[in-house]
Order: structure tokens, then sequence, then C-alpha cells
């Protein structure tokens, strides 16, 4: 709902000759608190109710033991993993968006939002489609080269690419089209070749838009899930990260499934402090 | 419309809004007692209404079949399905999820929704489940024992320890002193199944009723170690069934002569 404008009443106001004084009434109108509180409390309760439920007593022995950080470990290695394969193909991608103007750049846009918006499960078929033993790519990967991706940390760090590259490039193109083109041009006036005036203008000067796509990035890698148990299984130690062990761990013991989302949860907070300054200091 | 008429509204729609909001979210968390009909006084055993069904993924073939002859023979009826690990299942049951009955692969899974005092009276063993060696068309990997599987270079899936038929191959697997590691342990027995259909790997743990589901997309090799852990499938009825009536006809069903012909058709063995 667009806010309403107050055009025609301003209009209306210098018909009249200067505007009307109006009371300025502060306080928030019932209809809207009543919502506004119960969505804030709607999305905080269920993570109150996480902690509440903690069981701190054998809290230090869940963390401790080797199965959580057998999937820790692997959850860390392989969201970082994927963050740098991220980086690596989604900054020049996010570029060419942003400045180079080619036909059909809306659709190749569209299409790389797609697995922002699309279930991860269905990234996951998709990959095992393409990438399977049997897929379009990956019967030739392993015809020619012996590699099978599903079952491996790899097929993990490529599930978890697969949904977190969209955050990378979207917001480091956004950091892109909002930054001065004119130092561009200047280091081209001055003989500097486009590569080189990418790598020695244009990074440092949207180093910190793709240092917060790459953190979001890791935090979309971090939690996925669907596409993760879809192409890559579930295994201790190669393909179980966080994400599977909360769920298999919830059908057994319940105690740990709450001790390993308490450790994603902190996690996620830490993530959003280091973000703080640039999501949090609209108010 | 005037403009004191227009500014009024706007808090309005707000408030519909948040309305609209808030009901949708209370619809997600209702059991709706009301969306099952109650069975009629007069006592007829005339029934009606919604059962809602929990079982075990390897019931998914014969309880769909099931499902659409109890429809038939009870006009009025709907029965609805919820296949799923027989762990995930027990756990949303225990959890508070509206059912009226559950059929699992496995007295321990149904022993969680027993111990929390979910279930009405004692469940009872409907039908068992053998194992069976799913593999590739043609078997190409020539797999004819259990033993087979631990070749090196073969990518096994097995169900995870959690899922009965996990914990099922597990116990034959100890039981003739064999070391497998799989590649994945996978969360029910048609995830595992799916691996070997998409080809992905060469070979399941699975049951002998999900080969046979499975048509000739999979071959099924039995192995003698199978008989070391046949899983007996309890069912019972939920205390908390919005539908009493309608689900104990259902598992009267399940039960009845009828009953057991669709289940032996799809392979699994008389309790």
């Amino acid at each position: 709902m667009t806010p309403p404008t107050d055009k025609p009443r301003a209009a209306a106001d210098t018909l009249r000759g200067g505007p009307r004084r109006r009371r300025v009434r502060t306080g928030v109108p019932l209809p809207l608190l009543i919502p506004a509180l119960t969505g804030l409390a709607f999305l905080i309760v269920p993570l109150i109710a996480l902690l509440v439920r903690t069981p701190w007593h054998s809290l230090p022995e869940q963390l401790t033991s080797a199965d959580v950080w057998q999937a820790l470990r692997l959850s860390l290695v392989s969201a970082t993993a994927a963050t740098a394969v991220c980086l690596v193909l989604g900054v020049p991608l996010a570029w060419l968006l942003a400045r180079v103007d080619f036909p059909g750049r809306g659709l190749v846009r569209a299409l790389v939002t797609l697995p922002l918006v699309l279930p991860p499960v269905v990234g996951g078929v998709a990959l095992l489609m393409a990438l399977g033993r049997n897929g379009i790519v990956g019967q030739w990967l392993d015809a020619w080269f012996g590699i099978t991706l599903p079952f491996t940390t790899a097929g993990v760090v490529i599930a978890e690419a697969f949904v977190a590259m969209p955050f990378l490039v979207i917001s480091v193109e956004g950091t892109l089209r909002a930054a001065d083109r004119r130092y561009e041009e200047a280091a081209a006036t001055l003989g500097a070749s486009r590569f080189t005036a990418f790598r020695r203008v244009t990074l440092p000067l949207i180093a910190p838009g793709i240092a917060a796509g790459a953190v979001l990035a890791w935090a979309r890698a971090l939690g996925e899930f669907g596409a993760t148990i879809t192409f890559a299984g579930n295994f201790p130690g190669r393909t179980q990260t966080m994400p599977l062990a909360v769920y298999l761990a919830l059908q057994s013991d319940p105690e740990a499934a709450i001790a390993l989302s308490l450790v994603l949860l902190a996690v996620s907070i830490a993530v959003l402090a280091g973000l703080r300054d640039r999501w949090m200091s609209a108010g | 419309m005037t403009r004191t008429v227009r500014r009024i509204r706007r808090p309005l729609q707000g408030a519909a809004v948040g309305a609209v909001a808030l009901l949708a979210l209370s619809a997600c968390s209702s059991s709706g007692p009301d969306s099952s009909a109650k069975p009629d006084s007069s006592g007829s055993g005339k029934l009606s209404g919604e059962v809602t069904v929990f079982a075990a993924a390897s019931l998914k073939e014969s309880f769909t079949t099931l499902g659409k002859q109890f429809e038939k023979e009870h006009p009025g009826t709907k029965v609805t399905f919820s296949f799923g690990g027989s762990d995930s299942l027990a756990a949303s049951i225990t959890g508070g999820a509206p059912a009226d009955v559950f059929a699992s692969a496995s007295p321990r899974t149904m022993k969680i929704v027993t111990d929390a005092g979910d279930a009405s009276g004692a469940p009872v063993t409907f039908v068992r489940n053998e194992l069976e060696i799913a593999t590739l068309p043609g078997n190409p990997a020539k797999i004819s024992s259990l033993k087979d599987l631990t070749e090196a270079g073969l990518k096994v899936v097995l169900c995870d320890k959690e899922v009965p038929c996990g914990a099922a191959a597990q116990k034959a697997l100890d039981a003739s002193g064999l070391k497998l590691t799989p590649v994945s342990y996978e969360q029910d027995v048609k995830a595992a199944l799916t691996k070997v259909e998409l080809k992905e790997a060469d070979a399941a743990v699975v049951y002998k009723t999900d080969v046979r589901a499975a048509g000739d997309k999979v071959e099924g090799v039995p192995f003698p170690e199978s008989a070391d852990a046949v899983n007996d499938y309890p069912i019972t009825l939920l205390k908390d069934a919005p539908n009493t009536e309608a689900a104990e006809a259902f598992i009267a069903l399940v039960r009845s002569a009828e009953g057991q012909e669709v289940l032996s058709g799809a392979g699994f063995l008389k309790p």
C-alpha cells in the first residue's frame, strides 16, 4: 500500500491561500498498533521459545559432542567455500549486468534472480538433473573425468552456491549502479584498460557492497537445507551440514536439535551484528 | 467519496489487513475439529468427514489404494494421508499434529507415540515387511548378496538409522557381520529408492514392497539376512482423533481380508 500523497491537498491549499492549520496528532492509531505488535510478537516469540526450551544443563555436553562439531565444521567450511565460488563467479557477473548494455539484459537479470525465489528443494532437483551422475552435464563429467558430485562435499558446496549466488550478484550489482562512474572514466582517460580500471578503481570502490553481499550469501549458504539434502544426500562428516543435523536430530533427540539450532541462531545474530551499520542504521 | 470518509477508511483497511493476517496465522494452527463432521447421533453408523492417516512411506501405494476403497464404501468420507519417515511422523504426532490413525514401520517408532500417551488402545501389527536390495535395472553391478554391497566403488544408499528401514538394514548387516559405508543416509525409504531410480546410486537397501512399487525402474535382489530383520508394522487409533468412528472403520478395513489382499499384493507379509 502506498502512502497517500498530499499533492491534491497541497494544490487545494495554495488555492485557498496558504496551508490550513491542522492539529498534529501524535500517538499511534489502534488499528495500526495491534497488528504491528502481533507481527512483532510473531517474529520474536519463536526465538524466545527456543531459548526458554534450551536444555541449559546438558548444553555443554551437547555442544561438545563430536557429531555437533563435525556438522558445524562441515557447515562452516562448505558455506565459506560456497561464498568463495559466489565471489569468483558472481562479482564479474554483477559487473556484466551493471556495466555492459547487451540485448536481453533484463531477462538475464531475471534468470540470475530466479534461484533467490525458487524453493531450494526444487533447486536441488534441478541440480540433480543437471549435475547428477545421470544428469545432462553430470554424465559427461562422470564419463570424461570420473567426477560425480552427488553425495560429496563438493556437491554440498555447489548446492549452497546455487542458492546463495543471487544474493551476492544483486547486492554487488546495486552497489555498482550506485557507484560513481566518473572515477572509472577518469582512469580510462589516463590510459588504464577496462580491466585495470575494474581492478584498481571499481573494486576498491564497491568493496563494502561486495563484503555485505558475501556475508549475506554466506548466511544463506549456512542455512541451506532443501537443495543440500536433495542433491548431496546426508552423510555425517561429508554432507551432513548443521541444518540436516537439526532436522534428523529432531526425530530422535529434540534436545540435541534445540542445542544445534541455538548454535545456528548465535551465528545468525553474529551475521546481523556484522551487517548492523548497513541495515539497522536506518532509524 | 468525500475526503473525511477516505481518511477514516485507511486505518480500517490497515486493521482489516491485520485481521486477515491474524486469521491466516491462526488458521495454520487450528486443528480444525470442525473439518470432520460429527458422526450422527442416530447411531446408524453412517460415516462422514475426513480421516487423517499418518503412515510410513513404504505404505504409500497400498494405503492410497485402500483410501480410495474406503471412500467408495463410505460416501461422504475423505481419507487424507501424510506419508513420511515413521520417526518424523511420530515426532509430529507427539508434537500435537492432528491425526486419526498412525501406521508405522516399526514397533520402536510406534512406542514413541504410545509412550507419549497419544495412542488410544494398544497398537496391532497388521503386516510385516522384508528388506531387499534395489539395484539399477539389469543389475549392471552384478549384485547378488549383501556382501557385494561392501565392494569399493559402489554407491550405496541406506535409510538413516533413525528410520525403521535404516534400523532394519543395520540389523541385517550386523547379523551378517558386514561393515557397509553408504554414500548417504536418506531421511526415508522412498528417498533412498529415488536415488537408485535416478541412477545416482548403484543400490539401496529398501523394502521388498518398495522395489515392487517402483516397477521396472529398479531391480530387486533378495538376500537371506533379511530374515533377521523383518519389520512389524503396527497401526493404532490416536487419542485425540478428530474423527474416531471413521478412523476405526479405516483400521478395520486395513485389517480385513480385503485390506490384507491389497497389502499382500504390494509384497507385504502376513502378520
